[in-house]
């Protein structure tokens, strides 16, 4: 298998295991490539990406256009809050206008769910998903199974917990998706108000005492509590939330095994986890910011190798 | 299709035991001098040659590396497949280094072209030469020409030249395959 089964990436729902394996080798030979001292191939030097944000990012905007530019595309950025979206411009509209001026691919972040799918049916350039709303946020799946690749050799058999705000959560359904594809066991773990009805529809275990997902696990993904997504109040308050969901050194210590802690950024310190787990040797959250852009260059690469 | 020998098992070990003394003769200790295999097939060649300098020619060191020049082909997106890497590994500097680019067939030289730009990812090297098994004569769309060659063969363009290697396919030969 040496191509992608899709055109877009729009969620790890439409990838297959063979996909998966695929983009994790390619990010291999890029890991090495970014460790050099010239970071730069001349690959995708007759691509033209556009990244539209119609949502704020940091991380994930940077980290898109790094593996883009260490690519040698050109790059165009777009953010909706100082564009003519704030005008009344359609979607449809506005992505066709930057496709005019011959870009090849976009990368798009967006608040509504199934933004992405509905742009690949209307447009003609290659699309990848940044994150739409609640819905899915690929390439976050991807780094953090391949930082978990890298960190404990395999995926495939190993139990993860991902802890936090799942009902809100992009990173939660595409990593659930990611995880079960490669073979590895799942549960979830929040208080209920924030985990979904059916979410065991997935072949996902749900938990709800964080001290026993901890002791069943391999690794703990800790999500952020989305603050500016929880409309109603799901708990009483951020202390109590994290006194039963938040991982302090204690906690972690109490374990008889040494767990690897994850977190998809950006961090609120005190809250899911204190600063001395961010900041422990168990925590690998700066190597899957690294991970990221060899991830990022792998998925741009085998989706450009497919435009004609 | 049809395939015909072009080099035995004996005739491949004889040349490799020239182009070894070749090398030895230009950079005698190989203290400042690197060898890189191009990946996939050059990689073979280069650890045959380094084997043979260093068992039967008492080199006592060698650095050898081994270059993928996937991402700085000049076909990507040309052709129906996607370019599929394999790996890279280069421990040392080639700053101020004399590198030997060795490869088995030297066909329109877009390869070597390519090295070329991958390898100033590594620094600037002194000089580079040119290590080649198979020289396809009359073939070349760049300017390029190898500084060691095993053999010359006029081979037309319907025509492939396929090295196959004991340690990966089993026996030592090189075939001209009719396509």
């Amino acid at each position: 298998m040496s191509e992608l089964s899709v055109k877009h990436l729009l969620g790890i729902k439409y990838l297959k295991e063979t996909d998966i394996q695929l983009i994790f080798e390619t990010a291999d030979h890029f890991k090495e490539v970014i460790n050099r001292s010239i970071k730069k191939v001349p690959s995708l030097r007759d691509i033209t990406i556009a990244n539209i944000f119609f949502e704020n990012s940091t991380r994930t905007k940077l980290s898109f256009e790094l593996a883009e530019k260490r690519l040698s595309a050109d790059v165009l950025n777009f953010s909706a809050s100082q564009s003519s979206v704030t005008k009344g411009e359609t979607l449809i509209d506005t992505v066709n206008n930057i496709l005019s001026m011959k870009v090849d691919m976009v990368v798009m972040r967006h608040p509504n769910p199934g933004a992405g799918i509905f742009l690949s049916k209307h447009v003609k350039a290659s699309i990848i998903n940044a994150g739409d709303g609640a819905h899915e946020h690929p390439t976050q799946a991807l780094l953090d199974s391949y930082s978990i690749r890298e960190k404990l050799g395999d995926v495939a058999g190993k139990n993860v917990v991902i802890v936090g705000d799942i009902l809100h959560s992009r990173v939660a359904l595409s990593n659930i998706f990611a995880l079960k594809l490669q073979g590895a066991n799942v549960k979830v773990c929040g208080p209920k108000t924030l985990l979904p009805k059916y979410i065991d529809s997935l072949g996902v275990g749900v938990e709800t005492n964080l001290r026993k997902a901890l002791e069943w696990c391999d690794v703990a993904n800790m999500l952020r509590i989305q603050n500016e997504r929880l409309d109603i109040s799901y708990f009483p308050t951020t202390r109590e939330y994290t006194q039963q969901f938040g991982v302090n050194k204690k906690l972690l210590d109490s374990l008889d095994k040494e767990i690897v802690i994850m977190h998809p950024g950006p961090i609120n310190r005190g809250v899911e986890i204190t600063s001395d787990v961010a900041d422990s040797k168990q925590s690998i959250i700066l190597n899957q910011v690294e991970n990221g852009v060899a991830i990022r260059m792998a998925v741009i690469y085998l989706l450009a190798s497919k435009i004609k | 299709m049809s395939q015909k020998v072009l080099l035995s098992s004996k005739e491949i070990n004889i040349i490799l035991h020239r182009l070894a003394c070749q090398l030895l003769e230009n950079h005698l200790t190989f203290e400042n001098t690197v060898l890189i295999g191009i990946q996939p097939r050059g990689k073979f060649l280069a650890e045959r040659l380094t084997k043979i300098l260093k068992e039967e020619y008492k080199v006592k060191h060698i650095d050898l590396g081994f270059l993928d020049i996937t991402f700085y082909r000049d076909d990507f997106r040309r052709g129906d497949k996607t370019l599929e890497a394999t790996k890279t590994h280069i421990d040392f500097l080639v700053e101020d280094k004399n590198v030997v680019l060795i490869d088995d067939v030297l066909y329109t030289g877009r390869s070597i072209n390519a090295a070329l730009t991958a390898l100033q990812s590594f620094g600037r090297p002194k000089d580079v030469e040119l290590l080649c098994l198979i020289d396809r004569r009359f073939s070349r769309h760049l300017p390029i020409q190898p500084n060691y060659r095993g053999r010359q063969v006029d081979a037309i363009n319907d025509e492939k030249v396929k090295v196959m290697w004991e340690e990966n396919d089993g026996e030592d030969i090189i075939y001209l395959v009719n396509r």
